[in-house]
């Protein structure tokens, strides 16, 4: 089962608004890019034609693993806003 | 004056989980004027655990509170496996102590769970504010007064209780906690998968209400500091895997979480628990395993850091250990917060009765017991050379072809010196002394 099979599973209230805001200038000169691999909903891609660092926050699970392992502060990090985003119903 | 007053409580709490809740509770019954904010759609929305509950402190701080709470299975059977590449081997504790009542540990899911404490808590005399988002805390004089919620809301109360999870952007905020380090987290992806409750006990060999806990390292963390889960629920397994946030930066070539759960989910240990199943939903939370070194203050003026917020969580390869400690440190903060009511004096040196009280308690003192376990568990021998080494011996124990088997004590001895009989796992074996 692939992740977007997973995550479409999953209950989402989706804000226009996203809660996770990327630093591009900060992203540009990362090495690392930690990002692209620790998010356990595989949410973070390079825009192939611009090369900026993209979220699709509306499948996020708000587990904040992404949050922790950017070292270099790239993330204007927040939760969904109160009544949006993932609503687990199992958890 | 009068102004600032309206509006204003005693106590706000950020975060209705089980610390946040449980805070709640106490602090409710004692006519304590509380209101606690939420941002999922109820409480538990947000909420994840693998997940078992040990009872006994439970019971302990919150008595009677737990007769007809929605758990899941009553857990019977602890099993650890070691996982090699293409072998495991699985020691299992059936013990007719988890049979005496009132049960050692129970399986849950919070979404069922936190949404019936919530009720409790309401029906004790606390406003469940759901839908909200606490996005900053009011700071005056360099004590915390109350919370921000979005562009024009705010609670002001005499005290803050952040119990706003493993993240606490609020205990960040009040300037209690700098940032998180990466090797003091781990990651941890589960699904829940369906299956009926006459399959799941035929395959765990339980009995009605009965629940398997089932904990596994080794290489299905390729060599990272982590391990699989899997407990039995009513009507659906919790299945997942949990990896060092730390170990998986640092891991060439990279691997992904949600891949590794897809690949412990096809080992044949796995499958055939899980066959016929159906996924119904699938989630992620970050665990802290920083143990007491990653603990962030406790208290400052007018606020106070309970649960996972504070760090709270053990992990010892054995038992993995969490939601006790969001209660037990949830209901100290209220305990605290109660007492300092009575002398109306919410400073940091009154509620600096809290980490007295924690300090007392199993809480402080297990994270300090345990305080290397994490170096321990940092060992990718752990997760690669150790439970290969032991299933290598197990199967030549078991293996018979057609040529004279060698006497079992010579194969423990021979294997287990060319195996074990080395500088690094001396030196592996003085650190477990540690733990």
């Amino acid at each position: 089962m692939n992740i977007e099979a997973k995550l479409g599973l999953d209950v989402f209230k989706i804000d226009e608004e996203p809660h996770i805001i990327i630093d591009q200038e900060i992203c540009k000169a990362c090495e690392e890019k930690y990002c692209l691999y620790v998010c356990p909903a595989k949410l973070y891609t390079v825009n192939r034609e611009t090369g900026d660092m993209e979220v699709e926050c509306s499948g996020c699970l708000e587990c904040g693993t992404c949050r922790i392992a950017c070292i270099h502060g790239a993330l204007d990090w927040n939760y969904a806003r109160g009544g949006f985003g993932i609503q687990y119903r199992f958890g | 004056m009068a102004e600032a007053d309206e509006g204003k409580v005693e106590v706000v709490i950020v975060g209705a989980g089980l610390a946040g809740l449980s805070a709640a509770y106490v602090l409710a019954q004692a006519g304590v004027d509380t209101v606690v904010v939420e941002r999922g759609d109820y409480p538990g929305a947000k909420n994840v655990t693998g997940g078992r509950v040990y009872m006994a402190p439970l019971r302990h701080y919150l008595p009677g509170l737990w007769d007809d709470a929605p758990f899941e299975r009553h857990v019977t059977r602890e099993t650890l496996t070691m996982m090699a590449e293409d072998a495991s081997t699985a020691i299992t504790l059936d013990s007719g102590r988890f049979r005496d009542e009132p049960y050692h540990s129970y399986t849950l899911l919070r979404g069922t769970f936190d949404r019936w404490f919530g009720d409790k808590v309401a029906e004790a005399g606390a406003f469940v504010l759901p839908k909200y988002r606490a996005d900053n805390v009011i700071m005056e004089d360099g004590r915390v007064v109350g919370i921000v919620m979005g562009e024009e809301d705010e609670i002001r109360a005499d005290v803050v209780v952040a119990a706003d999870g493993v993240l606490s952007l609020i205990a960040e905020k009040a300037g209690l906690r700098k940032a998180q380090e990466p090797g003091h987290y781990a990651v941890s992806a589960k699904e829940v998968i369906e299956l009926p409750a006459k399959s799941i006990e035929q395959r765990f060999n339980l009995g009605p209400d009965e629940g398997a806990a089932q904990l596994y390292f080794g290489a299905l963390t390729k060599g990272m500091l982590g391990g699989g889960f899997l407990y039995t629920n009513k009507e659906s397994i919790s299945l997942g895997i949990v990896v060092g946030i730390g170990s998986l930066l640092e891991k060439e070539p990279k691997l992904e979480v949600h891949e590794l759960l897809e690949d412990f989910k096809g080992r044949p240990e796995i499958r055939n628990l899980i066959a016929e199943g159906e996924t119904v939903e699938y989630s992620a939370h970050v665990i802290p395993e920083g143990g007491i070194r990653a603990v962030p203050r406790l208290y400052s003026d007018g606020i106070v850091v309970i649960g996972e917020a504070a760090g709270l969580g053990l992990n010892v390869l054995l038992t993995v250990r969490g939601m006790e400690f969001a209660v037990a440190s949830g209901v100290m903060a209220a305990e605290a917060i109660k007492e300092a009511r009575e002398r109306q004096d919410y400073s940091a040196s009154s509620l600096a009765r809290y980490q007295e009280l924690l300090a007392e308690s199993f809480v402080l003192k297990d994270l300090e017991t345990f305080r290397h376990v994490l170096d321990f568990m940092e060992n990718p021998r752990l997760f690669g050379y150790y439970p290969q080494a032991v299933c290598d011996i197990f199967t030549d124990l078991m293996w018979i072809d057609e040529k004279p088997k060698p006497k079992i004590s010579s194969t423990v001895i021979r294997k287990g010196l060319s195996k074990f009989g080395k500088w690094a796992t001396v030196r592996d074996a003085l650190r477990v002394l540690r733990i």
